[in-house]
């Protein structure tokens, strides 16, 4: 994770427009906040989204990253939660694989529609549907793949208890679900929001201020 | 014209503003309802207690009991020490946890955004 970390903060440096710092500091604490809501689900267990799907869309795939992770990296330091010896795995799948599936899925769906179409806001949620779904599947088969790596001699596992037939059913069901439903919801919801009242402050749009500054520069 | 490029400015500055300003509101709103979250009952897939596991499997795994000494969170569960364990303070707790988060992640980001950003 320590290069994809590195690499993603170079690649916000050369990305990050003024006008987005409120917002970068406001998704890391909305991605933390989300995620204090857990949902239960019918056999005990509890689940949440995640909100790295509509920070990767707004904000772009690299400052999700870097936000996501100060959320999970703070839930195990000061909370307890999602654990620290876990923190590089669940960075991966929800700072990393996650808003990089997001984007791409609202991409793919946006097509070469305007920024303004409504077919984004139905990218929107399908995108944090599927990415969702997703990071909880490769998390399912982390947890899967965990009894077969480590083992005592008498094959009693150290670590996680339950094997793949187990884990990522639980995963991908739980999600696909449920949680996958919420995160499509805030996903649109929170994007429709920002597209109808400023769409410029979306990832990759020019705002009319640059576009002024870039014209006057270039009638210089 | 010059003017009118400014009002111009200003006028994407404000909405800049009043968009950013809601999703703080949203935001807001958001800390206040987090208790809501308490209401599940139960522990997500893969994040159990040495208690819950043995409860659940029998046993707990050694490299996992050896593992859980590793680092004790000041805070553990979003709970607040010395606060009792009535469903008020646990919502007291859960706010106090998520503004704790909101504050230290929000105001790292805030910081390095702004050492960072292009112009």
């Amino acid at each position: 994770m320590i290069p994809i970390w590195i690499y993603a903060g170079r690649r916000l440096g050369n990305e990050l427009r003024s006008k987005q710092v409120p917002l970068l500091a406001l998704s890391a604490a909305f991605s933390f906040v989300i995620m204090m809501f857990n949902l239960p689900m019918p056999g005990g267990s509890t689940g949440h989204a995640v909100g790295a799907a509509i920070i990767g869309i707004v904000l772009g795939p690299w400052a999700a990253v870097i936000s996501v992770t100060v959320a999970l990296v703070l839930q195990a330091l000061i909370f307890g939660d999602g654990g620290l010896t876990a923190i590089a795995a669940n960075c991966f799948n929800m700072a990393v694989v996650m808003p990089f599936s997001a984007y791409y899925v609202y991409r793919i769906v946006s097509g070469n529609t305007i920024v303004t179409s409504g077919r984004r806001i139905i990218a929107a949620a399908i995108a944090g549907y599927i990415s969702l779904t997703l990071a909880a599947a490769l998390t399912g088969t982390m947890f899967g793949i965990q009894p077969l790596l480590h083992q005592t001699m008498e094959g009693v596992p150290i670590y996680m208890p339950y094997s793949l037939n187990i884990t990522v059913p639980a995963m991908v069901l739980e999600h696909a679900l449920g949680f996958s439903i919420l995160e499509a919801l805030v996903t649109a919801l929170i994007f429709a929001y920002i597209q109808k009242t400023d769409a410029t402050l979306l990832y990759g749009e020019i705002s009319a201020r640059e576009r002024i500054k870039m014209g006057r520069a270039g009638t210089v | 014209m010059k003017r009118k490029r400014e009002t111009k400015e200003q006028e994407v500055m404000k909405s800049m503003d009043k968009t950013t300003r809601n999703l703080v509101i949203g935001l807001i709103a958001l800390i206040i309802l987090a208790p809501l979250g308490l209401l599940a009952v139960g522990e997500t897939f893969g994040e159990w207690g040495n208690e819950e596991l043995e409860e659940k499997i029998g046993y707990v795994p050694e490299g996992l009991e050896e593992l859980s000494s590793l680092w004790s969170a000041p805070l553990p569960d979003y709970a607040l020490p010395g606060m009792g364990e009535s469903m008020t303070a646990a919502s007291i707790a859960y706010i106090i946890s998520a503004i704790i988060g909101v504050v230290i992640g929000g105001g790292l980001l805030y910081l390095l955004g702004k050492r960072i950003a292009r112009d």
